[in-house]
């Protein structure tokens, strides 16, 4: 059965950049061309206009800052060897088995002199990149769990120890890998269209996203759509809704004043429901292990990784544990992070300052087809409910908006990309906001991955600041 | 000038409805010309408030003296902020989970009321900051990080204290601020970008400030966008509210296109608001995004003034008790930057520069130029700076065991006990007199010398005068210059590091180092054979009549190179009296007896000279080298009487310096100029332009690849096969020499010639390089180095570094190797990348011939300006003479 569906992705229906949108969704107006081009040649690494840039300059500010934060973590001025980084870039991406950017790291990582033999998984690298390993798989999947215990055990002297600064550097590229897979899930970034097959060190495209997008597909077929919103509501007066929720919120605002117990309960039941929000589904109503054993059996991303059995698990589950929650003004990125950072890997803090920034209060006032709109409160939902299961909390945020403006299949979507890219599917992507343009999706996209890329940070430099005190 | 017109008008217009709208909202009566009080202040000084002298103060203390000791307390939680009550006895800290009030008593803090009641604390009590009224004892406001401002009334019988509750804010408070004198007005600054005024008279603010800038980035103050913005993108649910601000701002707002839209954009987020103790209705506000606004309390539809004063956020800020207009700014730059703003321009009067972003500053009370910082990351200490002196701290204190989070000085006119509360869960009393002091610390001595043998040394006074009995630091007395700058009583630094200084110059004409330079411009290092390389040095150095030199090359060519490659003529000379390979060595022994006796005739060794000069000169003269040889090395240049131990100082001549002296801007200061920073110009020179000068002038054009390999030591052609098989030859153990020649190198090191020492280094190679530990090697490059550069022998330093196998030395030329290039279009620096500008959005540098961009080497003419790739360019004009870009010029490769 397997196999079946293997010979169906290797020729994939949609060309251009993106399986889930449309080619000539992407295609640009010829200034905006020129300038991506521009911006390519400045910061492209491999030289090329691959996929992801492709389908985010559809945003263009934002790519600019993208691109810019990126060259300079792998080619500019930093405290790690360019052939380690790209080996980094490999192993975060093999964390969600991101076959695509496994595949560029591959090259660049022998492009800039790499080890060959490395390729052949992690048995053959260095010690001290094989440490990474653990913190890899936490900042992946449970970023709360990381402790100054296991910053000190990187950075304990000794033959194979960690520096602060490389090991900042190290943590920069794993979350902005991280992240990036969830863009290239999230988006369904296509595999590039001429695989130079020449190291032998390329998984095949197969093990792309599409086999579990179709694997996800057939058991949605199967499963029962009952209860769902979606193809229930007609979508245009969906959109209406929306609207209409967003402009009571805001008055409400004022005269509606939710008494403390409320505010504190209602990040606690968001958090709580984000549990609900897959495994409650029927979208993967079959047997977890036999969807994992299925991943890695069809991939060979798993020689980059080790314990591939380790993923996420909803912060709110953890109760009887009792992690306690994230309290997001005590360690802001702005205050906090931005200062650690810029200290032990500098310049890098400015550049993803600007990016964050960039991403947050990116806006062209439109939804769908309405125009003047103030998306602020929509954006901050999104931004927040990322951090949220993080287990991250506002103190000065209503998690009751959350509930107000994310519709259930969007909060499934958000849930699978941010914490399962790999399964995500097109009819995920499709199924949300189905009146709103593809660009304002990617935008979606975009904020996810900024927030999951500052949630990583956050608990990954909170740690390392304990660790210093 | 145009600009300010309008501005201006505006003013006047505004003056009418503004007071209409504060009639409507206030239901006072107004008199209509005079803009009357905003907030229904009912202080009598109000009229000429600019002047208010503070009475608080002699009330609040009473006549008594503050007494304590260092000392600390535990605090349950990590606290956020602290604040003093005026009767400086006791103290608030606040934080997310923790609220209390602390008795400061004699000898530890006692808790006093403990203000988060209730079973289940709400998030209106998870505190960012507190602030403690200085008019009323009972008064207390807190900001919430949920965004609520909470006051607290201490006199309530009942055991919640909490008075009032403004949830305005739509997101976290980061500041409240009490107004200095009035008793019912709060100031707030949020996250949301609104700053809100509230009287503590009503239930909701009186008005709001908006801090929306223009466009992030666009930094320029201009008012009129600011006013325009403000009315139209206020928050729907003001509208109802500041409805006459519309009124207001409408006659003169030409309101820019982007605003129109309607749609608020985000805002930047205030950190501080600070009103100002010596202006009545002025109050500062700092942002996310740098900028620093000054508001006029009575105007809240624009600021009077904005600038941008840091990169990044400005933390924040605190006006100066007694200098008015002077507000100091903290940012996440690491900075703290004092401005002046009573002049037309906010102007940066100081600059201190710390380690890690400054989250707190606070004035020391009664020390005009003191003021106290702490940081938000990294760094836990407190330090009190003097913004005159800002590079090391005047005071620190280092009790925290993580970042400190507030500070308050516990007097407004006691300057010695300062009070800090920190995440470590504990709140500090610190006493001034406790600081630990950097500057005691710090080693006052700096001993530099010139290029030309000059030498300054400057030492704290107090060590010269404890050794003067000693006498050891007066040189040569015919130049010796001294001078003098009087101590200003109400300099604090008097006394704590006054210094002198002492400066000797060499006899004109004496210390010349020609030699020196000549030298290193002459000598083959590599890219031949060896013994050639000896022969030619060896010549070089008999030209310039340093005959040891020569005789140590020529020897060194004897042992390295198999006698049968030997010309006979140049050996004769050395060769003549030994005949054999023996004898030789015994001379070598003989060189290392001599290693005192050179030392007599070195620049830096003051302490040994003269003492053994005249003895073992002796002996030297009864070695194989002769006296002529002595005679003329290049130690024998300097006059005896330049050594430094051999005279006797006068005391009087012995003038005081004070530390202040480094300053440039002193007059007095002239020959400080000549004598220290020397060494600085050389190496602030921007080595790039000179560089690239030299290099254009030579006859490789520049870094190309062959370059490169001519100038790789090609020595290792030589292999130890080769001459071990002479030596054997010669029946001796190559081991034997090479401990000879290392004792030779650390003789010439140690002698001060340490350009012998790199050149045999580096000819010699793999040969001795092994016998020599690499510090010593590394010590040995770096002064060579550093003298050469300081000739400005740029190529020679390069070569030599080039050469070099030690890491250190090696990667000294691949730092700052940036070359900073202006686009060609818009003459602005390209800051990103050398070939792409970023304001005019094109390539900067097309090749006239491929039309790519050129990203490495650009070669132009410089008569038509036109080029492109090196070797494009030099392809084409091999086949034709006119420019490839068609200008009809005749362009030339040469």
């Amino acid at each position: 059965k397997v196999n079946d569906k293997r010979i169906r992705v290797s020729q994939p229906l949609t060309r251009g950049p993106s399986a889930f949108i449309p080619e000539k969704e992407v295609v640009q107006a010829n200034t905006v061309v020129e300038r991506t081009n521009f911006l390519v040649e400045e910061y492209s690494t491999s030289g090329r206009l691959d996929n992801i840039t492709q389908v985010m300059s559809l945003h263009t500010q934002y790519l600019e800052s993208f691109l810019r934060s990126q060259f300079y973590m792998l080619r500019m001025d930093g405290p790690l060897p360019l052939p380690y980084r790209h080996y980094i870039a490999i192993m975060a991406a093999a964390r969600h088995q991101c076959s695509y950017l496994i595949n560029m790291h591959v090259d660049e990582f022998l492009k800039t002199g790499g080890i060959a033999e490395w390729l052949n998984g992690l048995e053959y690298v260095p010690q001290r990149l094989k440490n990474l390993n653990e913190i890899n798989k936490l900042l992946a999947h449970r970023p709360w769990l990381i402790t100054k215990e296991h910053i000190q055990k990187l950075v304990k002297t000794g033959e194979n120890n960690w520096s602060l600064p490389e090991l900042v550097h190290a943590v920069v590229l794993l979350a902005h890998y991280h992240a990036l897979a969830s863009f290239v899930f999230g988006s369904g970034i296509n595999p590039e269209r001429d695989p130079e097959i020449s190291n032998g060190f390329r998984l095949i495209s197969v093990n792309n996203f599409c086999v579990c997008d179709l694997a996800n597909d057939n058991n949605i077929e199967n499963a029962s759509l009952s209860g769902s919103n979606f193809g229930i509501v007609d979508s245009l007066s969906e959109l209406e809704a929306l609207m209409e929720r967003m402009k009571r919120l805001q008055e409400e605002r004022e005269d509606e004043e939710a008494s403390q117990e409320e505010m504190s309960t209602r990040f606690e039941k968001e958090k709580k429901e984000s549990l609900f929000v897959v495994s409650g589904d029927t979208f993967h109503s079959f047997p977890y292990s036999e969807f994992e054993e299925d991943m890695i059996i069809t991939s060979d991303v798993s020689r980059y990784i080790e314990d591939p059995g380790f993923g996420y698990e909803d912060f709110a589950r953890r109760g009887e544990e009792h992690l306690p929650t994230f309290r997001a003004q005590d360690y802001t990125w702005e205050n906090h992070g931005f200062s650690l950072v810029n200290r032990l890997y500098s310049d890098i803090g400015h550049l993803l300052d600007e990016k964050f920034r960039m991403v947050y209060n990116l806006t062209y006032n439109t939804m769908a087809t309405h125009e003047d709109v103030d998306t602020t409160m929509l954006r901050r939902a999104l931004f927040n409910y990322v951090h949220c299961m993080f287990g991250i909390r506002y103190d000065d945020y209503d998690y009751g908006e959350v509930n107000q403006l994310l519709e259930r299949s969007l909060k499934v979507y958000i849930k699978t990309v941010t914490c399962y890219p790999e399964r995500t599917t097109k009819r995920m992507y499709d199924s949300y906001w189905r009146q709103f343009k593809h660009s304002e999706k990617v935008h979606v996209n975009l904020l996810l991955m900024e927030a999951r890329m500052q949630a990583e940070l956050l608990y990954a430099l909170r740690a390392i600041t304990r660790h210093l005190t | 000038g145009k600009e300010r017109t309008t501005s201006g008008e505006g003013r006047e217009r505004k003056a009418g409805p503004a007071a209409l709208g504060l009639v409507r909202r206030t239901d006072r009566v107004v008199s209509g010309s005079h803009l009357a009080p905003l907030l229904g202040l009912t202080d009598p000084g109000f009229s000429d408030c600019p002047d208010l002298k503070m009475s608080r103060v002699t009330t609040a203390l009473g006549g008594s003296v503050l007494t304590g000791r260092t000392m600390h307390c535990h605090l349950d939680a990590p606290a956020n902020a602290i604040s003093v009550c005026r009767d400086a006895a006791q103290v608030v800290v606040a934080g997310r989970s923790i609220f209390k009030i602390y008795a400061i008593e004699e000898e530890q803090f006692v808790e006093k009321l403990n203000l988060r009641v209730g079973r289940k604390p709400s998030l209106n009590l998870s505190c960012a900051d507190v602030v403690w009224h200085q008019m009323d004892e009972n008064l207390l406001a807190t900001a919430a990080t949920n965004g609520v401002v909470v006051t607290w009334n201490l006199g309530r019988p009942s055991r919640n204290k909490q008075d009032q509750l403004f949830t305005e804010h739509k997101r976290t408070v980061n500041k409240v601020c009490f107004h200095p004198t009035e008793a019912h007005v709060l100031l707030s600054g949020s996250q949301d970008g609104f700053m809100k005024c509230f009287d503590l008279r009503r239930k909701d603010s009186v008005s709001t400030f908006s801090g929306e800038a223009t466009e992030a980035g666009q930094g320029t103050p201009r008012e009129w966008v600011m006013t325009g913005c403000c009315v139209l993108r206020l928050h729907p649910s003001f509208a109802h509210g500041f409805l006459w601000r519309l009124y207001v701002a409408a006659p003169w707002g030409t309101l820019p296109s982007g605003c129109s839209k309607g749609a608020p954009r985000q805002s930047e987020s205030v950190r501080d608001v600070q009103f100002s103790i010596r202006d009545y209705f002025t109050f500062a506000s700092t942002f996310e995004n740098g900028n620093v606004q000054l508001w006029d309390i009575r105007r809240p539809d624009r600021c009077e003034r904005m600038f941008t004063a840091h990169n990044g956020p400005v933390f924040c800020c605190d006006w100066h008790p007694e200098d008015r207009g002077w507000l100091a700014t903290g940012g996440r730059d690491k900075m703290v930057k004092v401005w002046d703003m009573t002049t037309h321009r906010a102007k940066e009067m100081h600059c201190v520069q710390t380690i890690a972003s400054v989250a707190r500053v606070k004035w020391r009370p009664e020390c005009r130029h003191h003021l106290a910082t702490c940081s938000m990351m990294v760094d836990h200490n407190i330090y009190v700076w003097d913004v005159r002196r800002p590079f090391v701290p005047a005071a620190m204190f280092e009790e925290h065991r993580d970042v400190t989070t507030g500070i308050a000085w516990r007097h407004p006119h006691d300057p010695s006990f300062l009070l800090s509360g920190s995440k470590d869960s504990s709140l500090c009393q610190h006493l001034f007199r406790d600081a630990s002091q950097p500057v005691e610390r710090a080693n006052p001595e700096g001993l530099c010398y010139g290029l030309f043998g000059d030498l300054a040394f400057a030492a704290k006074e107090s060590l010269v005068a404890a050794e003067s009995g000693r006498k050891p630091y007066t040189g040569d007395r015919r130049h010796p210059i001294f001078f003098k700058r009087k101590l200003d009583p109400a300099e604090p630094f008097a006394g704590l590091a006054s210094s002198a200084l002492s400066v000797f110059e060499t006899e004109p004409g004496g210390g010349a180092m020609r030699w020196f330079v000549d030298t290193a411009e002459r000598y083959a290092l590599a890219g031949r054979p060896l013994a050639e390389l000896c022969d030619h040095n060896a010549k070089v150095a008999r030209e310039l009549g340093r005959n040891q030199v020569a005789q140590t090359w020529t020897m060194l060519r004897t042992i390295y190179c198999s006698p049968g490659l030997l010309p006979t003529a140049n050996l004769s000379h050395s060769m003549g009296k030994g005949g054999s390979c023996g004898l030789q060595l015994m001379n070598s022994f003989n060189l290392k007896d001599m290693a005192p006796g050179l030392g007599s005739e070195t620049r830096l060794d003051r302490s040994k000279g003269d003492a053994r000069s005249d003895t073992v000169l002796l002996d030297s003269s009864a070695t194989l080298i002769t006296n002529e040889d002595n005679e003329e090395t290049e130690g024998s240049d300097v006059p005896a009487d330049y050594l430094l131990g051999d005279v006797e100082g006068e005391d009087d001549e012995l003038y005081l310096l004070d530390p202040e002296h480094t300053h440039p801007e002193e007059p007095e200061c002239v020959l400080l100029q000549e004598a220290f920073p020397l060494r600085h110009e050389i190496v602030d020179t921007p080595p790039g332009p000179e560089h690239l000068q030299d290099k254009a002038d030579s006859p490789h054009v520049s870094g190309s690849e062959a370059d490169v390999a001519s100038l790789a030591p090609v020595d290792s052609s030589f292999s130890l096969l080769s001459v071990s098989h002479a030596l054997y030859d010669s029946r001796l153990p190559p081991d034997f020499f090479s401990v000879l020649v290392r004792d030779m190198l650390h003789f010439y090191a140690e002698q001060g010639d340490v350009q012998m020492a790199v050149s045999v280094l580096i000819v010699l190679g793999e040969r001795v390089r092994k016998d020599i530990d690499e510090q010593t090697q590394e010590h040995w490059y770096t002064s060579y180095i550093d003298l050469l550069q300081r000739f400005r022998l740029w190529n020679v330093s390069n070569e030599v570094v080039k050469l070099s196998t030690s890491r250190a030395v090696s990667c000294l030329n691949q730092a700052s190797t940036t070359l900073h290039v202006n686009c060609s279009h818009c003459k602005r620096p390209m800051s990103s990348r050398g070939w792409v500008c970023d304001r005019c959005h094109r390539c900067a540098s097309m090749c006239a011939v491929c039309h790519h961009v050129v990203k490495g080497l650009f070669v132009w003419c410089q008569g038509c300006s036109h080029g492109g790739h090196l070797q494009h360019i030099m392809k084409w004009l091999e086949g034709s003479s006119h420019c490839p870009a068609g200008c009809g010029h005749l362009c030339e490769y040469s």
